[in-house]
């Protein structure tokens, strides 16, 4: 096993490369303002048939590193450096035309509003039927029929009829099944689901998981899938990658990082939210302050000044100097940016009673090397 | 820009101080004899559909919301969640008379609202105010964050002038903002800051109601977290009751002691935290709970069984008959499809509307509902048998109860 590839763990095979593997992944905009350092420094790798989950406020970079892998950035003023390899070829060195023809074949990406995402004057039918088309040398007939049955793939009834309706005659699920069908249709190896349900009601959202649980399966492609709620990443994700401004501040297994996280924002993400099964006397705790600005990012940790924390580091460490992603005490698998030395007792003893009461018992013993 | 604190800490001003120290929190527990501040008694609303051309006939309706009755206690908060369409935001909006009702009764503090013109109105809107959903069109980009939150000083003629911005700065302190960015405009502020004005521009006429409509929806899990607690000090501090209208169900389970769940304009079922999260009777309730995503199942290992619900919500203009859930129900029958089931009180704090009402996997076979409606159990007319006459709904809770675990008339 290698340190380099914290998600061979998973697979059955270690010796082959992974799907994508993104190294030092840097997005800047220069702005009149200044650089914004949108993306700084991401390093990961994803396995077919695989999911990772990608969590982090608004502005965490989330969005920005998956646009750079569908090489949407080309031809705008960003700053891209760093390697995105997907299965061999780097996409950053490719010309454009090489990256249009990988595009929506090899890697595509289903976005968070499917009513924005789509075109209104053209049929659904048209528009997946397009993607196909962009790819394969065939009939508009072959091609509707195909997308027929892409559409009878994701649930949609009738098919045949609604095939020829436009976006608007859909409701809000219906269109993010015909979104997923046209992200699929070419059989891509890498879909990125970009905030997939976050404008879904929950029972719609529930049954978009699952689809996506089951095409995966069956096209046994590896799946980005980027929220900010931890309930869908702890459902669907293999491996959860935490982003803070701009760069992974905690990477590793979904149960390792849902269970034992070692990261104080991770902590702040899971104890923030309620549960259905918590104490409602408990006040929720927040993270406190903002997220931070990307022009002008504080030094060192940049989660510094939100952190509670902080003082547990010896000297002026946080502030002063940027934590490296390394290991944690949980094993190479499991990496944080973080200086705390004993992140997982501070965790067993102040954070898992707050958000887990009933879970806090089994680990009292390390709370008590406090 | 980190000046925005969770807690309005050390401040002079003797209104906002005590909220930095207030420990537990007010929603948790509803007082038991609370007195109903707002009654809702069988409250329609229904859109026309008007036809394309020149002559616009009403060629249809949307009956967005369609007989529902609830109560609504003083200083404690009902939550009213369900999938979107299903009528809740309406609801919200009748309340605060920005939509005036088809039929139906809105009692506040023993008044009809319900049909009161603009000049009786007036006075009201300072005990009723809104907080929106969407913190960054609910606030004119135009003006100042001061004559935003003061505006409501002036309309009122409650301040004289020079009084507006003192009192400004003091319901900056108490959401948490600097009360020196009173001159600033919208723009300026983060999501949750603007989430704030918000709140300080809906409490400036101290009112005994908010209707807080998705007040966290569109804020960043770690901001959602400041302002549920910043709601939750208001309310122990200022005794505000909520009506709080969201769709993600562990929020309300926090925040309100009461919720009610709605499917397609009516109240599917209503009743206290426990009744409603632990002992659901309806199935759409535990089709609801059962669909949102647990971060601890990752640690405890495992996923829960999902019900999972076909399709979409069928269309208010054209909804289906007898029980409106029937066409994705999971265990409808044929009266389902005649009759529509009433409301029934199962519990001291508990009602639901279902012909089987029963715990998950436990539902009966017969309808309970059979003898109260006259008909037998496939819900054809029975001779034998006469409806029963009390089934009108009542905004609040009776003292007698059908007790499902032993078949008789359970008594508070």
């Amino acid at each position: 096993m290698s340190t380099t590839s914290p998600s061979a763990f998973a697979t059955t095979d270690t010796a082959a490369a992974p799907l994508l593997s993104v190294r030092e992944l840097q997005v800047h905009f220069p702005t009149q303002d200044g650089l914004v350092k949108a993306v700084n420094g991401l390093t990961f790798d994803l396995d077919r048939g695989k999911t990772l989950g990608i969590v982090g406020e608004s502005g965490s970079g989330k969005s920005v590193s998956s646009m750079a892998i569908m090489g949407l950035h080309r031809g705008t003023n960003a700053q891209l450096s760093g390697e995105i390899v997907l299965d061999g070829v780097n996409l950053l060195d490719i010309s454009a035309e090489e990256m249009r023809k990988k595009r929506g074949r090899e890697v595509s990406m289903i976005f968070q509003d499917p009513l924005s995402a789509m075109h209104p004057y053209y049929t659904v039918g048209n528009q997946i039927a397009e993607a196909y088309r962009v790819h394969h040398d065939v009939s508009r007939k072959v091609a509707k029929q195909r997308a027929v049955e892409m559409l009878d793939r994701v649930g949609i009834p009738n098919p045949d009829k609604r095939v020829n309706d436009y976006p608007h005659q859909f409701s809000g699920g219906m269109r993010q099944r015909a979104m997923i069908a046209m992200g699929l249709i070419n059989d891509p190896n890498l879909l990125i689901a970009d905030e997939p349900t976050t404008a879904l009601d929950v029972t719609v959202q529930a049954q978009i998981l699952d689809l996506l649980q089951d095409l995966q399966r069956e096209f046994n492609s590896a799946v980005i899938i980027i929220t900010h709620d931890l309930g869908v990443v702890a459902e669907m994700a293999d491996d959860v990658l935490v982003m803070y401004a701009g760069r992974a501040v905690e990477y590793g297994p979904c149960k390792e990082i849902l269970t034992h996280p070692e990261m104080p924002y991770t902590w702040g993400l899971l104890s923030s939210v309620p549960d259905l099964t918590g104490d409602t006397e408990a006040r929720l705790i927040p993270i406190p302050g903002n997220p931070p600005s990307l022009l002008n990012p504080p030094s060192g940790c940049p989660f510094h000044p939100r952190c509670p924390h902080r003082e547990k580091v010896p000297g002026d460490l946080c502030r002063t100097e940027l934590p490296l992603l390394v290991p944690g005490q949980r094993g190479e698998s499991h990496t944080k940016r973080c200086h705390l030395p004993n992140p997982d007792a501070i965790y067993a003893a102040e954070v898992l009673p707050v958000i887990a009461p009933d879970l806090a018992g089994d680990t009292a013993d390390a709370a008590e090397e406090l | 820009m980190t000046n925005e604190t969770i807690n309005p800490g050390n401040q002079d001003s003797e209104e906002a101080a005590p909220v930095a120290h207030v420990e537990g929190h007010g929603a948790a527990v509803a007082p038991v004899d609370a007195k109903p501040i707002l009654e809702v008694d069988q409250l329609r609303m229904y859109f026309p559909v008007k036809s394309p051309g020149l002559i616009r006939r009403t060629v249809g309706q949307v009956q967005a919301v369609d007989g529902v009755s609830f109560q609504v206690a003083e200083a404690t908060s009902l939550g009213l969640v369900g999938e979107s369409g299903c009528g809740k935001s309406t609801t919200g909006r009748l309340i605060t008379r920005l939509y005036k009702p088809t039929a139906g009764a809105i009692r506040f503090e023993g008044q009809d609202i319900a049909q009161a013109g603009p000049a009786e109105l007036k006075p009201l809107r300072r005990e009723i105010q809104m907080i929106f959903q969407d913190p960054y069109t609910s606030l004119n980009p135009r003006q100042t964050v001061g004559s935003i939150i003061g505006a409501p000083l002036a309309i009122h003629k409650i301040l004289p002038k020079d009084k507006i911005l003192p009192r400004v700065q003091e319901l900056l302190e108490v959401v948490g903002l600097n009360p020196e960015h009173y001159n600033r405009y919208p723009h300026e502020f983060s999501g949750g800051q603007r989430q704030r004005i918000g709140i300080a521009r809906a409490l400036t006429l101290q009112p005994k109601l908010l209707v807080a409509d998705e007040p966290v929806s569109a804020l960043d899990v770690s901001i959602q977290a400041q302002v549920i607690n910043l709601l939750q000090d208001i309310q122990n501090e200022f005794g505000v009751a909520f009506l709080f209208i969201a769709h993600d169900l562990a929020i309300v389970r926090h925040f309100c002691p009461e919720i009610a769940v709605m499917y397609l304009g009516k109240i599917v079922e209503i009743g206290d935290r426990d009744s409603i999260y632990g002992n659901a009777h309806h199935p759409y309730t535990q089709a609801l709970l059962s669909a949102v995503p647990d971060v601890k199942q990752a640690a405890t290992g495992g996923r829960i069984e999902r019900i999972r619900l076909q399709g979409d919500v069928p269309s208010p203009i054209d909804p289906p008959s007898g029980c409106r859930f029937r066409t994705r129900c999971p265990i409808a029958q044929e009266i389902c499809a005649r009759h529509e089931p009433p409301l029934l009180q199962i519990g001291r704090k508990h009602k639901v509307a279902c012909h089987f009402p029963g715990r998950l996997g436990q539902a009966p076979h017969e309808p309970l509902t059979a003898g109260l409606l006259g008909v037998d159990a496939e819900g054809r007319p029975d001779p034998g048998a006469s409806p029963s006459t009390d089934l009108i709904e009542q905004p609040g809770y009776a003292d007698t109860w059908f007790d499902l675990d032993n078949k008789s008339i359970g008594r508070a």
